[in-house]
């Protein structure tokens, strides 16, 4: 047995012959928190792929809104339930995103829309390619929905504006106006009587459902109103401007004709205009907002609002909101919960109370009871206020936990043994080191937030309408009462955007709060 | 003893709370103007004498213009009488602007409306849980194979879709376009019946898969984490085979994390979704709500905030204390 407590010196010998080994650099580069969690989060492709779209959805919410000329505010009851038209499709003459929409009728309603496309030239049936079922009853065709409005009712302008619409007609050679029908030819029901899509002979005046009357050839006759040259009454405008083809000045029995183009009413002069070229000629003659041509991107809703515009400027008012929002819960939040965390004992006890009655206010029942006292101000400062008063708290509890986790360990104790100051210690020492779990979790609170805007805006608590902007969520509602219209497309885009905001969102977020926790370096290597 | 304690301190603490939110939301709606607009066919004057009666108001008197005076009674004391009312007459007071339910008992009211929300709720609690735990379960055991991967994929949907989206497109597909169900909710009493039952399912899918997604996901990651536990090494080592291991630990120690969320879901069935309710047309206590804040029908909203925030409150409460009672390591309220 060797004596381990008495061992010679002589038995000891230096391991190497330089006696002593200093540190020597490293060799490789240092690797900061922020680097590792970049490296770290570049690695989780879904989460990258969760930052590009989530990049793409706030640029389509900045961006979209220059380059549509609608507003949130526009409304035109005629184009209601158009069909999204993207004009690449339309002209390449793919069916698919063209604004059209596969109609099922009856031969009637064929004939009706053949008749629409025959008068103004337009592909209301598109190609002129129609399906008959076996025993001919239905009709199935793609329906252009914009130029089926065709003219929609008969509408009543003004004297200047009639001549200003001839003045445009021959200066573009476009034609806007079409002959009328005489008061007396037309059918006799309410609804139908101001139709102006009926310009032919019709079987029954007085039945409710209009059959066109056709000749010996099967073709529909016109049933314009015609006056003699020279002798137009005086309930007929004076009318030099484009005319049908072959029509000028036809004649009959050896007179010559002329087709009315307007029939003078109490208050202006009543015309048959086609809405198509008619909503081209006001917006770009008249009202001049920059709206070149009716092109609804994704369609519009049951009131004629453009959906593009309405998703483009509610992202927006979204966005930037949520962003706000957090931005507010993150300053709060982080005071609250650093003061609260670092101080401990009674006034953590106390804070900690006032937080926790303050979170188990339901935000349904904070938004009413603002919604209530504030209801002149801005339903935009009501969100705020109540998405404020819930939302700082979750904030300030992750601050208070990071605050604990730090405040406790020796390099803290040590900057205090220096002498620092709490501010300095709370800031300069404890505060950055949460900072990444702090900031993420803030960021996360975003489409969470975007969520409950969107929910509260549906059940219509909150309507942001009246602000000139809108919400995905009205949107939806539009789209709940839509499914009814078969119109399944107003909802689509709305429900898209939310889909891919949380998806991206979600992905985005795990991989950001594993990015940010340092536990995991080096494991996925 | 100490777990009676504790759960009579958190109880305790429970009301203050609850005392201080209702005392808050009693003394803001107060501060809001009476409405005391006569609606079409009432007669101003029993319009203020309800008032009156209700203890809101006092001292009414009309002038020579048909306008009415009143002083209003100072906001505690009318804390007082509507509490007194409650408490001695179970008398949360009557519709006042809500036209449909005009002059009746709130509470009265309240109670039909409860019926088809905590129906829905539980249906749906009873499809989702279990499926929700299988699918967790069966991911934790295939971590990382395919499976696992599958229902991983199947719960980032289920979580990423927003409720609102997915019952906007139960709704179309089922509803509308295969016609499977009615659109919304029967209006009628006869829960039980098929007719009504039928057309309960489309808002029962839709809140659970909601339920669905979250179980699955919290039980996947639950018990993966037991899984991992070294207690599970030494349970393969001591001849227990892995169905043993699985079933006998396993699973047991990630329920104590599961079950109290189970039993609070279970509390939380009463107060149920607007979202699903209004997009159903369910004919239960969301719609009431959202009516009663429509309507500025004040006693109506205060009884409902009370009702929500109780029941919330309640399912918070009810995960602390089912730990103790599940979880034998957490002695609750030990030093």
């Amino acid at each position: 047995m060797m004596d381990y407590n008495n061992i010679p010196i002589e038995k000891f010998q230096f391991a190497t012959r330089n006696d002593l080994y200093h540190d020597s650099k490293f060799e490789t580069k240092p690797v900061s928190y922020f680097q590792g969690a970049f490296k770290r989060f570049s690695k989780n492709k879904g989460a990258v792929v969760g930052g590009v779209v989530i990049t793409v959805l706030v640029l389509f919410a900045i961006i979209a809104p220059f380059f549509t000329p609608f507003k949130p505010a526009y409304y035109d009851m005629v184009y209601a339930y158009v069909y999204p038209k993207l004009n690449v499709f339309a002209e390449s003459g793919i069916n698919f995103w063209d604004g059209c929409k596969e109609k099922s009728t009856n031969y009637v309603g064929y004939l009706k829309d053949l008749a629409l496309a025959t008068e103004t030239g337009r592909d209301v049936i598109k190609n002129g390619e129609y399906e008959v079922s076996e025993d001919g009853s239905v009709y199935t065709y793609r329906y252009d929905t914009y130029y089926g409005v065709g003219f929609g009712k008969y509408k009543t302008i003004s004297a200047e504006e009639f001549k200003d619409i001839q003045e445009y007609q021959n200066r573009t050679g476009k034609q806007v106006l079409y002959p009328v029908v005489k008061s007396s030819d037309r059918p006799s029901l309410e609804k139908n009587k101001y139709d102006a899509n009926i310009y032919y002979v019709v079987e029954n005046k007085k039945a409710s459902t209009i059959r066109p009357k056709l000749d010996k050839e099967g073709n529909i006759v016109p049933n314009y109103w015609k006056y003699e040259v020279g002798k137009a009454s005086s309930t007929i405008p004076e009318y030099n401007s484009l005319r049908l083809e072959g029509e000028d000045g036809f004649e009959e029995n050896g007179k010559q004709y002329y087709y009315a183009y307007g029939r003078k009413v109490d208050g202006g002069i009543e015309v048959r205009a086609e809405y198509y070229e008619y909503y081209i000629y006001r917006h770009n003659e008249v009202l001049k907002d920059g709206i070149t041509e009716p092109t609804f991107i994704f369609g519009t809703t049951q009131t004629g609002k453009d959906i593009f515009a309405c998703l483009a400027y509610g992202a927006r008012f979204s966005f930037i909101f949520a962003t706000l929002v957090a931005m507010a819960n993150f300053i709060f939040g982080v005071i609250w919960g650093s003061i609260s965390g670092y101080s401990g004992g009674k006034i953590d006890l106390t804070m900690e109370r006032i937080a926790e009655i303050l979170g188990s206010v339901p935000t349904m029942i904070v938004i009413t009871l603002l919604k209530y006292h504030m209801g002149t101000t801005s339903q935009v400062i009501v969100l705020f206020i109540a998405f404020f008063a819930t939302g700082w708290i979750g904030m300030a509890g992750r601050t208070r936990m990071q605050f604990y986790r730090f405040k406790n360990q020796e390099y803290v104790l040590a900057a205090r043994t220096l002498g620092a100051r709490d501010s300095r210690i709370m800031f300069k020492h404890i505060f950055p080191n949460g900072l990444g779990t702090i900031v993420t979790s803030a960021a996360l609170v975003i489409p969470s937030m975007i969520y409950s805007e969107t929910s509260l805006s549906y059940l219509g608590i909150i309507n942001l309408e009246a602000g000139n902007t809108t919400s995905v969520g009205t949107l939806i509602a539009a789209g709940q009462q839509s499914i009814m219209a078969n119109a399944g497309y107003v909802a689509l885009f709305p429900c898209m955007f939310l889909i891919l905001l949380m998806l991206s969102f979600n992905l985005f977020g795990n991989g950001l709060r594993d990015a940010f926790n340092p536990s995991l370096r080096g494991t996925e290597d | 003893m100490y777990m009676f304690k504790y759960v009579s301190k958190r109880l305790g603490l429970m009301l203050l709370t609850f005392s201080i939110i209702f005392t808050m939301c009693f003394v803001l709606i107060k501060l809001l103007p009476i409405p005391t607009t006569a609606l079409p066919g009432q007669d101003p004057e029993i319009v203020m004498k309800t008032l009156e009666g209700r203890g809101w108001i006092t001292n009414i008197k009309e002038g020579s213009n048909g306008v009415w005076t009143y002083d209003r009674v100072p906001i505690m004391l009318q804390f007082g009488i509507y509490l007194k009312r409650i408490i001695t007459q179970g008398d949360f007071g009557i519709a006042t602007t809500y036209g449909e339910y005009l002059n009746m008992n709130l509470w009265q009211v309240f109670v039909n409306h409860l019926p088809p929300t905590i129906l829905i709720n539980i249906y749906s609690t009873l499809i989702g849980v279990p499926i929700g735990l299988a699918l967790g379960i069966i991911a934790a055991l295939k971590k990382n194979k395919w499976q696992d991967q599958v229902i991983n994929i199947f719960i980032i949907l289920l979580i990423s879709v927003p409720s609102i989206v997915l019952a906007l497109m139960i709704q179309y597909v089922f509803c509308f376009k295969l016609g499977w169900f009615p659109l919304t909710m029967s209006v009628s009493n006869d829960y039980f019946s098929w007719p009504v039952f039928r057309s309960m399912l489309p808002a029962v899918f839709a809140l659970c898969l909601g339920s669905i997604a979250g179980y699955a996901r919290y039980t996947r990651a639950e018990l993966s984490e037991v899984l991992t536990g070294e207690f599970m090494l030494l349970a393969r080592t001591k001849g227990l085979t892995k169905r043993q291991a699985i079933y006998r630990h396993a699973m047991r120690n990630s329920m104590v994390v599961i079950f109290p969320s189970i039993l609070s879901e279970f509390v939380s069935v009463l107060s149920g979704s607007l979202i699903i309710e209004k997009m159903f047309g369910v004919n239960g206590v969301g719609g009431l709500y959202l009516n009663s804040i429509t309507f500025q029908d004040y006693d109506f909203f205060m009884l409902l905030s009370g009702f929500y925030t109780l029941v919330s409150l309640t399912a918070g409460i009810v995960i602390d204390i089912s730990y103790g009672f599940i979880d034998p390591r957490i002695r609750m309220g030990a030093k």
